[in-house]
Formats: structure tokens, sequence, C-alpha cells
């Protein structure tokens, strides 16, 4: 299953990338694929934007605005004025 | 307690366990049952738990899937554990300190030898709390350095979750700690897979996948929060569809009543329920239009096959299809959070979007339901 397509903010800046394959490793939804040490990106509308990628890159070869694909903590984050919060920390919610 | 702060069952701690809620006066509390003992390591002993499902976890298990409360205090302490008879080269998994995380992470070691650490979550399971960073580099660091793991292993790898990954920073836990990452597969399901293969995953263990089990393991948890909205929206739905100029009449309660009862319940099981099972099947990729599109084909199928013909004036038709559609819709959309396939990118659009359309939705349904009433009481034809 695919989400929305066209709306990742994943960047890969291959000029950076070494190939080391830990992104590939570390993508839960193998948006991402290695030929010839060179790694690129075969299916954008795949990507989460869990940000697994860009924490685990040792050489900040890719850029992506992680977050919570969950609607409750974006409208969370909008009542509020912050960043999109579930509250499964603070408080009981619904969500994860 | 913040997740920065050292503490918890770590390889030391065992004497916190085993007065664990000591009151005055009071004979020590026995270690929980899933501890099956303690083996003695350079940091200390450390408990070796058991690789079973007790009655009680497996208790907790399902209400873990059903309420909300007890899911999100189920926790275990965070610190160092072994499976079996750990060495100094025994693989060390890391993971939440969530108990049914931990419990299914326990349960997949049976027959090998191996170390836990559990980090400071605070309840939460390893994909939401690597999504907030309490799964993640910091907590990582200061828990291998408060359970003094260093002292208790020979080995400087570390088996993360690979669901873990949005949260750590490999790279920065190496250069801290020296312990360098593997990470394992998506799913506890392929671990014993993965370790048998010399810690190698596989495309197939690397793929987080959302089938229908998966699907049907988060219904409940879709359905109960709904329920609560759905309780108020019942006693107003009866009071204000009883209400007559003679007062609130039963009659007028059944009447009209009933069938709104029907609408709502029909609305909130579209949504909760029909949406997260059909998910794949249903057009669209936006989760706010497979609700839309299935609460309005299942509104108007009940409205004008089911439901008696009484109840259907033009004012309530129109009232029950402005409301109920978009009611579905918005539950549909909470699921965002539920799946493993949406990004934010994807739900902040999806809300520039639908959140007008609730709104005109809620709009619109209080002049409707305003009419639905004049005519009800004879002041408009």
């Amino acid at each position: 299953m695919k989400y929305l397509a066209n709306v990742t903010s994943l960047q890969l800046f291959s000029e950076r990338c070494t190939g080391c394959g830990r992104c590939i490793e570390v993508c839960p939804r193998a948006v991402l694929e290695r030929t010839d040490r060179i790694v690129r990106i075969v299916d954008r509308d795949r990507c989460i934007e869990c940000g697994a990628c860009m924490m685990n890159c040792a050489f900040a070869a890719i850029r992506v605005n992680a977050g919570v694909g969950c609607a409750s903590a974006v409208i969370n984050g909008m009542l509020r004025g912050g960043e999109p919060e579930c509250g499964c920390v603070d408080r009981p919610s619904g969500c994860c | 307690m913040s997740a920065n702060e050292c503490c918890g069952s770590s390889a030391g701690d065992i004497r916190e366990i085993e007065v664990f809620d000591l009151g005055a006066g009071k004979a020590p509390m026995k270690p929980p049952e899933w501890i099956a003992g303690f083996t003695d390591t350079a940091a200390g002993p450390v408990p070796i738990v058991s690789t079973e499902w007790s009655r009680r976890e497996k208790r907790g298990r399902l209400k873990c899937r059903f309420f909300n409360r007890f899911r999100m205090d189920y926790k275990v302490d965070p610190g160092v554990y072994g499976v079996g008879t750990p060495g100094r080269n025994s693989p060390i998994l890391v993971t939440a300190n969530y108990k049914l995380s931990f419990d299914y992470l326990r349960t997949a070691l049976a027959g090998f030898d191996a170390w836990i650490l559990v980090l400071d979550t605070q309840g939460i399971n390893v994909w939401c709390a690597a999504g907030k960073g309490t799964f993640g580099s910091e907590e990582l660091i200061n828990r291998i350095g408060c359970t003094r793991l260093a002292r208790i292993v020979d080995t400087r790898r570390l088996i993360l979750p690979q669901l873990g990954a949005p949260g750590v920073r490999a790279p920065a836990v190496k250069a801290k700690t020296h312990f360098s990452i593997s990470y394992g597969p998506v799913s506890v399901r392929d671990l014993r897979a993965y370790l048998r293969a010399g810690c190698q995953a596989d495309a197939q263990m690397r793929a987080v996948r959302f089938g229908l089990k998966d699907r049907l393991t988060l219904l409940p948890m879709e359905v109960t929060p709904a329920l609560k909205g759905f309780l108020i929206y019942l006693i107003a739905s009866v009071l204000i569809l009883g209400l007559q100029p003679e007062g609130i009449l039963f009659r007028s309660m059944i009447d009209s009543g009933a069938p709104a009862a029907v609408l709502g319940l029909a609305a909130l099981l579209c949504g909760t329920v029909l949406t997260p099972i059909l998910l794949p099947w249903i057009p669209f990729r936006s989760f706010a239009a497979k609700g839309f599109l299935l609460g309005g084909a299942v509104t108007a199928a009940l409205l004008f096959l089911v439901l008696p013909q009484g109840f259907r004036s033009t004012w309530m038709s129109a009232l029950s299809l402005v409301f109920f559609p978009a009611a579905s819709s918005y539950l549909a959309l909470q699921f965002t959070g539920s799946t493993c396939f949406t990004g934010i990118s994807g739900v902040r659009k999806e809300l520039r979007v639908a959140l007008p359309l609730y709104a005109a939705s809620a709009c619109l349904s209080l002049p409707l339901l305003v009419l639905v009433k004049l005519k009800d009481f004879g002041v408009i034809g």
C-alpha cells in the first residue's frame, strides 16, 4: 500500500553518498536502492518520512522533514500551536 | 521520570526488584513471575527472564488491545536482562520498556542465550517512541552507561529493532560508547531467523508489512475511543429528535432517534472498522476520501433502502448525507496514526483539504437540524 503521491520531502545528495548502504538497511519501505555503489531513490511515493535514513547516514547525504504520519498528532499540534504531538507519552490517547 | 535519568533495574539494581514497593512493616514482594532467576556479572547480578507467556501476561496482551489506560501504564523497568545462559559474547538486543514489546522480544528468544537492554521509552512501543525520540540516541547512550553494559559483555555490538532507527543516530552512539549498531528485522517474528543467519536480514525482513491481521489487531483501539463520542452523540440526538412542542416524547425519541442512532453507529463503524479492514480495496489513497466514500455509500444505502420512510424527510435526508459521511471520513483519517505507511507531509496535505470540509459539514448540519425540527413542529411545510 502507498500513501499520497508526490508529497515526500525526501532529498538525496548523491555527491555526499559513499554507497555504504546504511540508509537501505534502515528504510522499512524499500525506497532506496544501491547500484554500482551509488544509492538512488527508486520509489519516492513509498517514503513515509520516518527519518531513519537521515538519522543513520554518517555523511549527511539524506535530508527529510521527518515526523509522525498521524492525523491526531498533527491536529493536536495545530490546536496547541506547536509541533505534532499525539500525547502518547504524557497522557492517554487513542493513537499508536 | 525523565528518559535521561539513570534509573531502573540495571544489572546492579536487583535489590530494587526484590523490595519493589516495599512499605514499612510489609513483607518484601516477590520478583515478577517473568524473572526466572539471576546471573552474576562483573556489574552485579542481572535478572534472567522467562521465555514463556504466563497466563497473566496473556491477559495483559489482550487488555493492551482494548484498554488504553491499561496499555499506557504497561511497563517494565529499564535496564539489562538476560535470556537463557548469556555470556560475554552473547548478542545484545535493545527494546522499549512497553511491557508488550519486551514480552514479544523475550518470548521470541526461547532457546537462545542473549542480553536484553531495555530503554526507558515511558512505556511506549519502539516505533512510536522512535518517532518521539524517547527510543533514541541520548537514552541509549545513557542506558549503556548506567547499566555498566561494557563491564558485562565483551561484544561491542547492539542489535536494535529496525523500527527504532528513526530515533537513533548510530554514528553518534558508536562515537560515544564504542558500541556499534546493527538493525534487526522489522518484526520480532523474523528475529530467530535473523539471529540464526548470523544477524543478517533479507529484504523481506526489512520491509514493514501491514496486512489484514495487523489491521484487525488495531481495530479495538480505533473503536473504543470513538465510542465515547458516540455516546454523547446518542444522548444529544435522541433528546433533540425527541423534542416536540409538548415536550420530549418517547415516541419521537424512538421514531426519529433510533434511525439517527443507526446512522451514527454505521458512520462510526465505517470510519473505525470497515475503512481499516478494506483499506487496500477502497478507491483513493487519501484516508479522508476513503472514509467519506464508504460513509456516504453506507449512509445512502441505510437511508433509502433500510430505514423507515417516515424518517426520510427532505431535510433529514439532507442532514444525514451532509453529516454522517463527514463523520466517517474524520474517523477514518485517525487511522493514519495506526498505520506504518503514512507520512507527515501526506497527512498535512489531507488535513488542508479535509478540515475545511469537516467545518463546512458541521456548519451546514446545524441549520439543517433546525429545519428538521421546524418541520417537526409544523412551523414549515
